[in-house]
């Protein structure tokens, strides 16, 4: 296999390489992580490999760190992707912060989780790449940790925070730095429940940025927590892209928590207002009685598909419960569908509490 | 009076801000956070767009206060609903409170005061938190005053953030300096126009960016005096929202409209605002203390003399009730009070003693509706002054009931959501000594029984306005008489009649007596009338022997009625040329939604001629503002309205929603069949329609009309039909209740009356968008107010249980289509009205020749060709057009049965 020596993206190619390639044709990301890990049925001894033998918490269940116990089979199911037909991967470092990674006492490994996390996805790219000559991207995945900044975990002390913004800042950077070194090509801030974690990590990125000298595209992706159509934090979509415009992004959506049906309308809710690329990457459908996603490659790919003919969409993927044929179906029923035209957005002063405000002026 | 300008104007509440609220800044001092909470929950359910946060108080932590009170706001839904305006004059302060606000907030203030690089450094920390921001006109050198210098600077803030910060402008405020005039600093005079002339230039100047002021600054001369100061204010903001600001800190709910000033004190503030003459400053201050006193919305001639201060105490609260002054009726109970032996001689005596004079002058015509309104809502500040010292006694002497003229229950009946009518009747009953228990809208019979028992009252009072409110009526007076009621039963509302009470309530309800109360200045007089044992007996054979004519005469007039047979009625409809004409297409198929229409828009588009005989003021807009008899009322009346509608626009207390659909359509028969593509093979919908079945005179022939003869019939030609719901009533029903709770019927009452002008408002400006827009089929049309009023465009709206189609449960299907409920969240009730009530719907037809008519009566061979066009039983058919059958149901069947 390639092996790929970590260094800087450049951030202004990588850009005008998506941006060319999102004006023709609708970009593909990949699928879920954990899905494919599962299928492995690692036990503790696999999770923990040779290097965490004797660790004193339990280890089972922290996908992120097979990145360090079973690099073989995280590149493998990134090439399992690439070969499905995506342009892009994520990082497996959804829980990569010291904050997630502080319920198995791993907050020291964070650097390195994501260090090797980048590398290994764009080895898995280059390997692609070197197949078929298609150009392929890594996008540094940052999950939105385990605690909420906005949103207190006592009902009755209803002003506390179990994390505060500089406590998020802190650790998004140290992911950023891991995810930049390690050669990433995009951040992706995703699975957003509470707005402000979400902002804490995009200044955390910007800091990071004007630290490494570099600057690359940065996707956002937020959640719809349920068919309340809000998120955790009670946001609208519309309210959610007025709090993070700011930072520019090459791409809005939503991403898990609802399958394509359910998700339909807030995405397109989004795709009305937004002056940039929009991204959908749902779950393939609602968990099951067993708790288990079951729709169909081609049933996933049909709902992804109308989004696409509807002009709703520039980048579609899956999240939890999808395959590789997810993706592949999902691939094919884009192809050749024109991708959303960005819409002129009036210039406005927005504004957004839990709810979006446009200035009429 | 209202500009579109006001209603892009942003009002930023001043009250969650401790420099700004001295009752603010108590809770934050003593962390009486829950009851801070409460006043920012307030302010966003009046209105607020924005909440300004500041915590600068020397004596605060404000750091901590900011960060404490922003989480325990991220808690509610209801107050983090808008967004925050994160106020400080520290920037510590700010950056704090940006990092506790997960929506887009606005920043509020930075400026170069410290320099460039400081002013630079906090923008893009602005900038990365995600918030718009409020620049100050403050650099190096010190506070911007004169005009060159605010330009000046702000043109060099914006030309800083836009190209090295990379700020969008449009997320860009400026704050150019409020500062006091007349102060009798002569550099101070100039000020105001510095102030104004600097917002014409960054608004023209400085693209997308905002300009927003501290207004109160504005008056600091004139502490102590509010009405100068608000006008002060209000002729400030009159001048610069004209010239480009859009937002500002102010409370707007307590300024006097520009229009409606003393125009001798609006001289005086336009003199010192607008610098014109120098001795400014001088006439206002010698002129200030007279226009010292109640407050600027208080009467006039109150205003000028306040002489009647000067009487005893009784004649004081006469004046009071009589005028509709609230200002000092506590003060002046509480005197009345100290000077009675017990507290309910006050009510009984100097309070009764006043109401009587009110309701001798309404009964003499000499005051109107909308005063006596006003005076209910002084007498119940006073009741409610009283009620802890009558609880008091009550508990200190046994019970002592308060004796009232009589017991009435009251309620708008199911199906129906109508009830300013019902209210208006209800304040005039409290007002004249009755007890009224108001149990509100859409109310079932069985409950109307219940309460009436239970309260032991002695009348019920049922109102409606659309027409299958008369069915149930009909039902609430025959359960009436199977569960063996004798109280009175008074009926009234818009779609009722003397004609129907007597025909078919009345005979229902033997062991009481049914009346028809024509508006509410009647009701008074009936009332007392059914209540006196002496009135009582030959009042009741009056209404009994005048009833028994109507039914009478009705029953003549029935039997006239010559119907034309359907078939024939069939073969003269209007048949339309469609040889030679090409209906017009509409611009898109399907439904379209506006979620939040410019109130601001409707407003221009008010027909202000229902809204003054809502009030019972009987007279045409305007010419009724300077009549003789109505005149005063009606101005006064009107100046009222002008106020509450610039807070319904500029506060957005209401929101308009609209739906509107078009279908491909064809005529089959008297239906119209809707289809969901141009093809025309799926068919979404079929509208039923009524055709007329008058019998015209020899030599009057003319067509007899159904809604489907102005649709191309099938296999003809393709047309269209179009559909819409508009509501300007989110919201109404909260703000109609913060009034009741405020014991302010008077403005309960004046905002529904208001909302239900701007959804007809809507419904007219709507109409108007689709014929040169959505539609389009009259591009160019250019008809003033008062022409589209008077309805002279092309087309017709015609609604659902209105005379063109009689039929309400028509909207089903308009609401089917549209998704209605969903779409805009207005629904039907099980009587087809619509809720909320400020809605109006229909369907729009396009054909040149098309024009409102009714139907009128209709035969029965209709009503059971009608029944099995909708699937219905012909009972179904009957109840549902019971008011424009042309033969009595029942009476055919005895007949029937009878023949057999």
């Amino acid at each position: 296999m390639t092996q790929f020596t970590p260094r800087h993206s450049d951030g202004a190619e990588v850009l005008a390489a998506l941006a060319k390639a999102a004006q023709e044709r609708i970009l593909v990301l990949d699928g879920a992580m954990g899905t494919m890990i599962q299928r492995y049925k690692f036990s503790e001894a696999d999770f923990r490999g040779e290097r965490f033998k004797h660790w004193n918490h339990d280890l089972k269940g922290n996908n992120d760190l097979l990145i360090l116990t079973r690099p073989d089979v995280v590149e493998a199911i990134h090439l399992e992707y690439f070969e499905a037909g995506s342009d892009m991967v994520e990082t497996n470092t959804f829980s990569s912060t010291s904050i997630a990674q502080a319920d198995y006492g791993m907050e020291e490994l964070a650097y390195e989780l994501n260090y090797e996390g980048a590398r290994l996805a764009k080895n898995a790219a280059r390997t692609a790449e070197a197949k078929d000559g298609r150009r392929r991207f890594v996008a540094g995945a940052f999950g939105p940790t385990n605690r909420t900044a906005s949103i207190s975990p006592d009902v009755n002390n209803p002003g506390f925070r179990a994390i505060t913004f500089d406590q998020l800042r802190e650790a998004y950077a140290e992911e950023a730095r891991g995810l930049i070194d390690g050669g990433a090509d995009i951040m992706l801030v995703e699975t957003i429940f509470d707005t402000l974690n979400a902002k804490a990590a995009l200044v955390a990125i910007e800091e990071v940025f004007e630290q490494r000298k570099v600057r690359l595209p940065i996707m956002i992706s937020g959640t719809i927590t349920d068919l309340s159509g809000r998120t955790l934090s009670g946001q609208t979509p519309e309210a959610f892209w007025y709090s993070v415009m700011h930072a520019s992004p090459f791409s809005i959506g939503l991403n898990c928590a609802l399958g394509a049906k359910e998700m339909r309308a807030h995405i397109a809710a989004i795709s009305k207002v937004a002056d940039t690329l929009v991204c959908a990457y749902p779950n393939a459908g609602l968990p099951n009685e067993f708790g288990l996603y079951d729709e169909s490659p081609e049933a996933m790919a049909a709902m992804v598909g109308e989004f696409a003919t509807s002009g709703l969409v520039n980048v579609v993927g899956g999240c939890c419960g999808s395959t590789p044929d997810h993706i592949a179906a999902i691939a094919r029923a884009v192809k050749g569908v024109k991708p959303r035209a960005i819409p002129d957005i009036e210039t406005k002063l927005r504004l957004s509490g839990l709810e979006a405000f446009e200035f009429a002026a | 009076m209202t500009t579109p300008a006001i209603a892009s104007f942003i009002n930023i509440g001043e009250r969650t801000n401790v420099t700004g609220s001295a009752k603010f800044r108590k809770l934050i001092t003593n962390g009486d956070y829950s009851a801070a909470l409460d006043v920012a929950r307030e302010q966003v359910e009046n209105g607020a767009q924005v909440l300004d946060v500041n915590m600068d108080e020397g004596l605060l932590d404000s750091e901590k206060a900011m960060v404490t009170f922003l989480n325990l706001m991220a808690a509610e839904p209801d107050i983090a609903r808008v967004p925050v305006m994160v106020d400080s004059s520290k920037w510590e302060v700010i950056e704090a409170g940006l990092k506790c606000v997960q929506g887009k907030a606005i920043v509020n203030s930075i400026s170069m005061k410290e320099g460039e690089e400081k002013f630079i450094e906090q923008a893009r920390k602005v900038r990365r938190y995600g918030a718009a921001v409020v620049v100050m006109a403050f650099d190096e050198v010190g506070q911007a005053d004169t005009f060159a210098r605010k330009t000046e600077i702000c043109a060099r803030a914006y030309r800083i953030l836009t190209e090295q910060v990379g700020f969008p402008p449009e997320d860009i405020i400026f704050d150019p300096n409020v500062f006091a005039v007349a102060t009798g600093i002569e550099e101070h005079n100039n000020y105001g126009v510095d102030f104004i002339q600097a917002t014409e230039w960054i608004r023209r100047n400085l693209p997308h960016a905002h300009v927003s002021g501290g207004v109160s600054n504005l008056s600091f001369a004139f502490r102590g005096n509010e009405p100068v100061r608000a006008a002060m204010h209000s002729v400030f903001l009159y001048h610069a929202i004209k010239v480009g600001m859009d937002m500002g800190i102010v409370n707007a709910g307590a300024l006097p409209v520009y229009d409606q000033i003393d125009p001798e004190l609006r001289d005086l503030c336009e003199d010192v605002i607008l610098n014109r003459r120098p001795d400014a400053t001088e006439r206002m201050v010698d002129n200030a203390a007279r226009f010292k006193g109640d407050g600027a919305a208080a009467q006039q001639d109150s205003r000028k003399d306040m002489s009647w201060r000067e009487k005893a105490v009784g004649e004081r609260l006469t004046h009071s009730l009589v005028h509709g002054i609230t200002e000092f009726i506590e003060q002046d109970t509480e005197e009345a009070r100290q000077q009675s032996a017990r507290p309910l001689h006050v009510i009984e005596g100097p309070l009764m003693d006043g109401m009587n004079h009110v309701g001798d002058l309404f009964g003499s015509g000499k005051m109107f509706l909308p005063q006596v309104v006003k005076s209910a809502r002084v007498m119940k500040q006073a009741v409610a002054y009283l009620q802890p010292f009558l609880e008091q006694e009550k508990r200190d002497m046994g019970l002592t009931e308060k004796p009232a003229n009589g017991k009435i229950l009251m309620a708008t009946v199911k199906g129906d959501v109508h009830d300013i009518g019902k209210n208006i009747v209800g304040v005039v009953l409290q007002c004249n000594n009755y007890e009224v228990i108001d149990l509100g809208v859409m109310v079932p019979a069985q409950r109307i029984l219940d309460e009436a028992k239970k309260h032991n009252v002695d009348m019920i009072g049922l109102s409606g306005l659309i027409t299958p409110s008369l069915d149930e009526m009909v039902h609430v007076a025959g359960e009436m008489e199977r569960q063996g009621f004798d109280v009175p039963l008074l009926i009234g509302g818009a779609t009722t009649s003397r004609v129907h009470t007597a025909v078919k309530i009345h005979p229902n309800y033997n062991q009481g007596q049914t009346v028809y109360v024509l508006d509410a200045s009647r009701a008074v007089g009936v009332a007392s009338a059914l209540l006196s044992s002496e009135q009582k007996p030959a009042y009741v054979a009056d209404i009994k022997a005048e009833y028994a004519k109507i039914a009478e005469a009705h029953l003549r007039g029935e039997q006239n009625k010559q119907r034309l047979p359907l078939a024939d009625a069939r073969a003269n409809g209007l048949k339309l040329d469609w040889k030679d004409y090409q209906p017009p297409k509409p611009s898109f198929i399907g439904t379209r939604v506006f979620e939040d229409f410019d109130l601001a828009d409707l407003v221009s588009a008010i027909d202000w001629t229902p809204f003054f005989q809502t009030w019972e003021l009987k007279g045409r807009y305007p010419a009724i503002l300077d009549d003789e008899k109505y005149g005063e009322a009606a101005r006064t009346l009107f100046k009222d309205a002008q106020v509450m509608l610039q807070r319904i626009v500029g506060e957005k207390w209401l929101t308009a929603k609209a739906v509107v659909g078009f279908w491909p359509a064809n005529a089959v028969g008297d239906d119209v069949a809707l289809y969901g593509d141009e093809g025309r093979t799926q068919e979404v919908a079929r509208l039923h329609t009524l055709r007329q079945q008058i019998a015209r005179r020899e030599g009057r022939e003319r067509a007899h009309i159904a809604l489907s003869d102005y649709v191309a019939p099938n296999g003809t030609r393709a047309d269209w039909v179009g559909g819409f719901v508009v509501t300007a009533g989110i919201g109404e029903e909260a703000l109609a209740k913060r009034f009741e709770a405020e014991k302010d019927d008077y403005s309960s009452i004046l905002s529904k009356a208001l909302a239900d002008r701007l959804a007809e408002a809507f419904a007219e400006r709507m109409h108007q968008i689709v014929r040169k827009q959505l539609w389009g089929y009259a591009p160019d049309e250019a008809y003033s107010n008062e022409e589209l009023i008077l309805e002279q465009y092309r087309g017709i709206r015609p609604a659902p249980g209105y005379p063109a189609q009689p039929d309400h449960t028509e909207k089903d299907t308009l609401f089917r289509l549209l998704d209605a409920e969903r779409a805009i969240g207005v629904k039907l009730t099980e009587s087809r009205a619509m809720w909320p009530g400020s809605s109006v719907s229909g369907l729009y037809f396009s054909h040149p020749d098309s024009e409102y008519f009714g139907v009128g009566r209709v035969e029965r061979d209709q009503v059971e060709d009608y029944a099995s066009r909708k699937g219905w039983t012909v009972e179904e058919a009957e109840r549902w057009l019971a008011p424009v059958l042309n033969y009595d149901p029942a009476l055919m069947k005895t007949m029937s049965v009878a023949a057999e």
